[in-house]
């Protein structure tokens, strides 16, 4: 009897095996299927339309390396869209970083009512792009707008903002520090992680404010900083709405607000060179690609995971 | 000093009822800190809330008090007029705006909500070959930047003939083909079907039930909060959206609420009580929405910070 019910076992265990197996297949089905469609394909197919002339009305013709010698050498708007985009990004992720983490430190102070503060902090985040981009229109208009009533009120000088070539990205900059509420929610999260009982000790051992956050808070911080890091990064890179909003297909005033993106979307949209735009796209992702691979190699100095020993 | 009374000394234990000075010093050191740290929270939160008051504000100006001189924080009469004539200004259909906006918005958190829990739960507690690799390239998806796809996108529902509708925006959805956002919901709804004990599958199986029953009748309605939350963030995600609806929508009466308000501005550049009064009502739905929902967007936030 017993060996006799040994094979049946094994062959019951295996077909409710197969049946979860298929299951499990038929359940991630529709993600696949995404998956291949919507991101695998199309990842595939830019790569393949930045080697051609492709129009959208016939069909792509093979360039070779004629679309990406052209964007190096030939036009103009190249890297006045590089310039601009790393100009942001540069300045915008730090900024917002550290503007989003004061947000956070300050949230989290132990005072009464502060998820009041904390919804309200958020809220700004909510609104849609173009809603905060038109305020920040009417905020920073040159003559008439809050912000330079207030600064000619205290007699500093009130530059010309979205309609100065030299203040336009600054401007954009300033824009998107108002939609820190998320990273600043995010900081929040991990700041609140931190066992209260480790800056108890600091304190104990005589570290001040600053030297409780240098040494104690934000090695214990630092993965949520890398994170919100690289969103930042891949973000700013890939900055749209604001920038069309602000500047229009031709990156007004005087093509200082011309993002790498609105110039793909011009060519793809109103020049109708899907094969350049792709190319585009292909440099973009490429520089993404790098910037995070070098964000995290360079992690492993400064980003401190709980159980590691770091040396002093 | 010769005293009458008796007066307690720093540090030793006070008479009943009189606090020492040692106490009374700290209390009103606490006191002292308590409030600065109400007048930094109130301080910036003034100054970060500003642009949202003065939006909301500004629309109930009129032109003249907009850019007046001493600043108006309070307009002598509240325009609700003006919501009135956003209402009713042919260029900038809000209502009909607003259906677009709500049924796109809609349609893309079912979507969500049914590709994302189903490959989320295939995740988590089912068993088949490969199933690691490909959770990990779901996560790796989050990391693609929307320009590398969509350009052969607009291609592909160019020769489907879909250009013009809101089918190219909301079917990738259905397939959680929504780059970035699609493997963050399916990583979210993963962690929560894995916390679910393993003797409810096997009690369920005992009892003879199937594989999509047990996801269907058990499964699902266990991490309804986290179903709460993708839907929430599904829903203010798209809501937001510019470029997608740009690129597949050319006909104005399509225009969800945020493409609506960008070619209103293109028409009236200057008119900023009605612009500021537009702006305010595409954001109304949302806040209300964060108001009715507020633990769960902390929750969403939280989580999406402290797993990546």
């Amino acid at each position: 009897m017993a060996v006799m019910a040994q094979p049946m076992k094994r062959r019951r265990w295996s077909v409710m095996r197969r049946r979860e197996a298929i299951a499990g297949y038929l359940f991630i089905l529709p993600w696949l299927i995404g998956l291949i469609v919507f991101t695998a394909y199309p990842i595939l197919a830019t790569v393949y339309f930045s080697f051609t002339d492709y129009n959208i009305i016939q069909p792509p013709h093979w360039v070779g390396l004629s679309n990406y010698t052209t964007m190096f050498t030939a036009d103009t708007d190249f890297w006045n869209g590089v310039g601009n985009s790393l100009y942001y990004a540069l300045i915008s992720v730090p900024l917002g970083l550290a503007f989003s983490l004061g947000l956070a430190l300050v949230l989290n102070l132990r005072a009464r009512g502060v998820g009041v503060y904390r919804a309200l902090f958020y809220l700004p985040a909510l609104a849609p792009s173009i809603v905060a981009t038109v305020v920040f229109l009417m905020l920073l208009d040159p003559q008439n707008g809050l912000v330079n009533v207030l600064l000619r009120a205290v007699g500093l000088p009130a530059p010309g903002w979205f309609e100065d070539p030299s203040w336009s990205k600054p401007a954009l900059i300033i824009l998107s520090l108002w939609g820190a509420g998320t990273a600043a929610l995010i900081f929040l999260a991990g700041l609140q992680e931190i066992p209260q009982a480790l800056i108890e000790a600091a304190t104990i051992d005589g570290a001040g404010a600053w030297s409780r956050f240098w040494n104690v808070t934000l090695p214990l911080l630092s993965p949520v900083v890398l994170f919100n890091l690289v969103m930042g990064v891949i973000w700013s890179f890939q900055v749209f709405d604001q920038a069309i909003t602000v500047g229009g297909t031709t990156g007004d005033p005087l093509g200082s607000t011309l993002m790498f993106m609105v110039m793909i979307y011009n060519n793809a949209f109103r020049y109708f060179s899907m094969g350049y735009a792709s190319a585009l796209s292909v440099v973009l992702v490429l520089a993404i690609l790098v910037v995070t691979a070098v964000i995290f190699r360079t992690s492993r100095l400064w980003v401190f995971y709980e159980g590691q020993q770091r040396d002093a | 000093m010769a005293r009458v009374t008796p007066t307690p000394v720093e540090g030793e234990r006070p008479i009943a009822g009189a606090p020492s000075r040692a106490v009374r010093k700290t209390n009103v050191r606490r006191l002292l800190v308590s409030l600065g740290r109400h007048l930094l929270l109130i301080a910036v939160a003034v100054v970060f809330m500003g642009p949202f008051y003065w939006m909301l504000i500004s629309g109930l100006k009129t032109m003249d008090e907009i850019f007046a001189t001493p600043i108006v924080w309070w307009p002598k009469h509240l325009q609700w007029s003006n919501i009135g004539d956003v209402l009713n200004y042919p260029g900038f259909p809000f209502l009909h705006y607003l259906w677009n906006s709500t049924f796109y918005s809609g349609s893309v958190t079912v979507g969500a909500l049914f590709s994302c829990s189903a490959a989320g739960y295939a995740f988590a507690r089912l068993r088949f070959p490969g199933r690691d690799l490909l959770f990990g390239i779901a996560l790796a998806t989050l990391m693609v930047p929307f320009i590398v796809i969509f350009i052969p996108t607009y291609v592909l529902f160019k020769n489907l003939h879909m250009i013009g509708s809101y089918l190219p925006l909301i079917l990738p959805s259905f397939v959680a083909g929504k780059v970035g956002t699609s493997g963050l919901f399916i990583f979210m709804l993963r962690q929560f079907f894995m916390g679910l004990p393993w003797e409810l599958t096997e009690a369920a199986k005992v009892d003879g039930a199937g594989e999509w029953r047990i996801f269907w009748q058990i499964m699902l309605p266990l991490v309804r909060s986290a179903l709460i939350v993708v839907a929430i963030f599904s829903f203010v995600w798209t809501w937001q959206e510019f470029l997608g609806p740009l690129i597949y929508l050319p006909d104005a009466s399509q225009y969800p609420l945020t493409l609506g308000l960008f070619a209103f501005r293109a028409q009236r550049t200057t008119d900023w009580p009605l612009l500021m009064a537009a702006a305010s009502l595409t954001t109304v739905p949302l806040v209300v929405l964060f108001f009715l929902t507020q633990k769960y967007f902390v929750k969403g936030i939280t989580m999406t910070g402290l797993k990546g």
